[in-house]
């Protein structure tokens, strides 16, 4: 039989990258020149299943691909030996295969009907972990930059931007905003030079959704606001990163150089006289830079501090001049918009909430990753069937999404159809799409506080309801988590959150409050414990727990007196073990070590 | 006179590259701290006599950003990521476990200069929270204990380069 050809795929994501991905591909590498096989090793980007990283697909020619999950430099070796020099898939690894490339094997699901699978709708993230996103070739083979050149050949602005508006698409950044109609308002504005950027900031702590687009297929963002610069009539476009995405920032200035060398980017793009160019600038580390004004501000080189609206950004943006800012995952839907058109868009989703959503699921998930959505599927589905639950036995609580922005929906809400209205109305946001599911070991008050924290830290300080208020916010969550809460501090939070989301500047401000006003409805007893009973229902806010040593249950191990910092725990070799509370400082090394579960958390 | 101090060939560069384009004073300082590893003094007077802007301009900016460090960090900076998924999964012990092993606060560095413990807002790698990061080395899924385990392996004097 003749010698077939094979292709070796590591995923080099973030998430694969901190799983090891980089040792995993070094070894492929090594082995193939040492057994002298006649490979082809790749890599590709997050393919959304980040909890089975490192992930490496195998591919012989004229056969379905196939993915293996949790991939060690020991299972590497025997994949190679197996599957890459004799084409016999190692079975106890796989986790899918992909019929589309060929024939089939047995016993290996196929890659779509996977639960993690079969209710997606890969529309965003149709590129992300099959393609290489540093091969333009790569990109073009798969549709890439089909959008723009019948965009540039229609040569009618105003009819492609009439196209975004009847998909329906809403802005995937967090506010919503149609589309189309941000664009229409900018292209009607009068002005020699205008701009478009591109939000790549991904603020919300817990989100990843940006960063993988951004890493694994950027030249669909190139594209994308390519056609939206045709569209309003930009020359010039940014691209504002956060600097704790390196890969994602390296991947788009490869992909950005081989844009500029095929023509696609530069003073004549394909050959027809449109002139555009796009810079990457690195945020510095604030979150309130994600919002639009403060954005330009920063880019501008100021301190990032939001103005008030309006003059909107469509009017007056960076330098004065008009300019359109959009979301990563916006931009990255506009190519398949243009070739697929917005009937074939408009067709996913909700009457007004069209399309796809990405959700970066995260948190107490058994199969956490990057996941696409049609808009309108419950929380339960996304959660259980698609996350496949939470792990360890234990109770789902709460699932938090939008952010800092957002708020916290129940049990009794996972039946909530995912989209913009319907998330608004069980009391949160969809946001940009980070979901983090908790289960009854997390503290609602605790999640509230730490919110506070971080939008405390983050609050510009330009305006007092927000730099002040959020501040005060903060302190009374942290009173009430020490056990110092008073009567009436529930009623003082209600009041200055509505308050604050009243009279502050930026959405920022105006959304500080959310994740306080939403646990304080749906989990008021968990407050009233802390405040009332001195008493911390999931056993997390430390000076409300104390830990103690059954004495029935303990071996005398030994485990967590070496594992207490301070020395509190004391006793002999096989015999009961004793804790002083006065010397614990609640660490709880203890409760982790022990596998007798002879200390107590309370 | 304080330029034996520290090399300021460089920042002439940095001067053409970024000032005269688009007069950014974010880019000028992160070509700094990305030099430097934090924000010299020294390098910031000579930057603010050869633009003609007041040094406070520079120091306005470099303290509104997170990224920016006022004093040089220690050898190898450790990183806790504090987002969301990170703390649901228990971010804020692994905080507290190696700041009680190092005895240092959050933004400190060790008194023999080798770590400087920082916390960060989300990395983008949540599904394998919590994160930890020490150097340019990421690491997933981490606990309390296997944290300290890894900066043990820092600790013989082999340093990591600079966050
Ligand atoms: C505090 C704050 C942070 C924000 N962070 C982001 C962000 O990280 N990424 C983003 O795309 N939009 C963010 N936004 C929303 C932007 O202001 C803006 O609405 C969005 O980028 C517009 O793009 P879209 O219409 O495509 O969604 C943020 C808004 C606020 C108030
Ligand atoms: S609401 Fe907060 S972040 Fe926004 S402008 Fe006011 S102080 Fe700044
Ligand atoms: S909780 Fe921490 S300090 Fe307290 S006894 Fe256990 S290990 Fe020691
Ligand atoms: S980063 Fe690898 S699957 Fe998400
Ligand atoms: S929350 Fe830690 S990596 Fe995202």
């Amino acid at each position: 039989m003749e010698k077939a050809k094979t292709e070796i795929i590591v995923g080099m994501g973030t998430c694969g990258i901190t799983a090891g991905a980089s040792d995993i591909y070094a070894l492929a590498a090594e082995q193939a020149k040492a057994k002298g096989l006649s490979v082809k090793l790749s890599s590709t980007s997050c393919i959304g299943m980040c909890h089975s990283e490192v992930l490496v697909d195998v591919v012989t020619e004229g056969y379905a691909r196939v993915t293996y999950g949790n991939v060690t430099t020991a299972t590497m070796e025997e994949i190679i030996d197996s599957h890459v020099s004799g084409n016999v898939p190692v079975l106890k690894y796989t986790i899918a295969q992909m019929p589309s490339y060929g024939k089939t094997y047995d016993d290996i699901p196929v890659f779509e009907q996977l639960p993690y699978m079969n209710k997606q709708e890969r529309v965003v993230l149709s590129n992300c972990g099959f393609i290489d996103p540093l091969s333009i070739e790569n990109y073009i083979s798969h549709g890439g930059y089909e959008a723009l050149k019948k965009v540039i050949a229609a040569a009618d602005p105003k009819a492609a931007i009439e196209i975004i508006k009847a998909s329906g698409l809403r802005g995937r950044g967090g506010a919503g905003f149609p589309t189309g109609l941000k664009w229409e308002f900018c292209n009607k504005a009068q002005s020699d030079v205008k701009y478009i950027i591109c939000n790549a900031d991904e603020g919300d702590p817990g989100a990843f959704m940006d960063r993988s687009v951004l890493e694994g297929d950027p030249h669909a963002i190139i594209e994308g606001m390519l056609i939206a610069g045709y569209c309003i009539g930009a020359s010039y476009g940014y691209v504002y990163c956060r600097a704790e995405y390196p890969l994602a920032i390296s991947n788009l200035k490869v992909a950005i150089s081989q844009a500029h060398e095929m023509g696609f980017l530069g003073d004549n793009v394909l050959n027809s006289g449109f002139k555009f160019n796009i810079k990457i600038k690195e945020g510095a580390g604030a979150f309130v830079c994600g919002e639009e004004t403060a954005l330009i501000a920063s880019i501008e080189g100021l301190r990032g501090m939001p103005r008030a609206k309006p003059p909107f950004p469509a009017q007056k943006g960076l330098w004065g001049k008009p300019t359109v800012i959009n979301n990563v995952e916006t931009l990255a839907n506009i190519p398949r918009i243009i070739v697929k058109g917005a009937e074939w868009f408009s067709a996913f989703g909700t009457e007004k909430s069209k399309g796809t959503k990405v959700f970066a699921l995260a948190g107490k998930i058994n199969r956490g990753g990057l996941i696409e959505i049609p808009m309108g599927i419950t929380l339960r589905e996304i959660i259980y069937d698609i996350g496949g639950g939470i792990p360890n036995d234990r109770a789902f609580k709460a699932v938090q999404t939008g952010g800092p922005s957002g708020g916290c929906l129940t049990a009794a809400m996972l039946d909530t159809p995912v989209d913009y209205e319907n998330i608004a109305k069980a009391g949160s946001i969809v946001g940009s799409g980070g979901m983090i599911v908790m289960d009854e070991d997390d503290c609602m008050v605790n999640i509230a506080r730490y919110f506070l924290e971080f939008t405390q830290s983050e609050s510009c300080g330009k305006c007092t309801p927000c730099r002040i208020g959020t501040k005060r916010l903060y302190e009374i969550l942290h009173r009430i988590t020490e056990g110092k809460g008073r009567k009436g501090d529930l009623e003082l939070l209600d009041e200055l959150s509505e308050d604050i989301r009243a009279a502050s500047l930026c959405g920022l401000g105006q959304t500080a409050p959310n994740p306080i006003l939403s646990t304080l409805k749906n989990f008021r007893d968990e407050y009233a414990a802390h405040i009332e009973e001195k008493r911390c229902p999931a056993a997390v806010c430390k000076p409300l727990i104390t830990f103690t040593i059954i004495e029935k249950s303990c071996t005398g191990c030994m485990a967590c007196s070496r594992a207490c910092p301070v020395n509190a725990i004391t006793g002999e070799k096989k015999k009961p073990h004793f804790l002083a509370q006065e010397l614990c400082i609640k660490c709880g090394s203890c409760f982790d070590v022990c596998k007798f579960k002879a200390v107590l958390k309370k | 006179m304080l330029q034996g101090i520290i090399p300021m060939d460089g920042l002439d560069d940095i001067l053409t590259k970024y000032y005269q384009t688009d007069g950014s004073i974010v880019s000028i300082l992160q070509d700094m701290e990305g030099r430097y590893g934090y924000i010299p003094e020294e390098a910031v007077a000579w930057v603010s006599e050869k633009t003609g802007l007041s040094a406070s301009r520079f120091y306005g900016v470099a303290t509104f950003y997170g990224q920016f460090h006022l004093v040089k960090p220690g050898k190898n900076v450790v990183k806790v990521c504090r987002g969301t998924a990170c703390h649901v999964k228990g971010s804020e012990k692994i905080s507290d476990d190696i700041r009680t092993l190092l005895k240092v606060g959050v933004g400190e560095t060790t008194p023999d200069g080798n770590f400087t413990v920082e916390h960060v807002a989300c990395v983008g790698a949540c599904a394998r929270a919590p994160i930890f990061i020490v150097g340019k080395d990421v690491y997933g899924k981490i606990t309390p204990q296997k944290a300290k385990k890894t900066l043990e392996k820092y600790m013989g004097g082999e340093g990591n380069g600079k966050g």
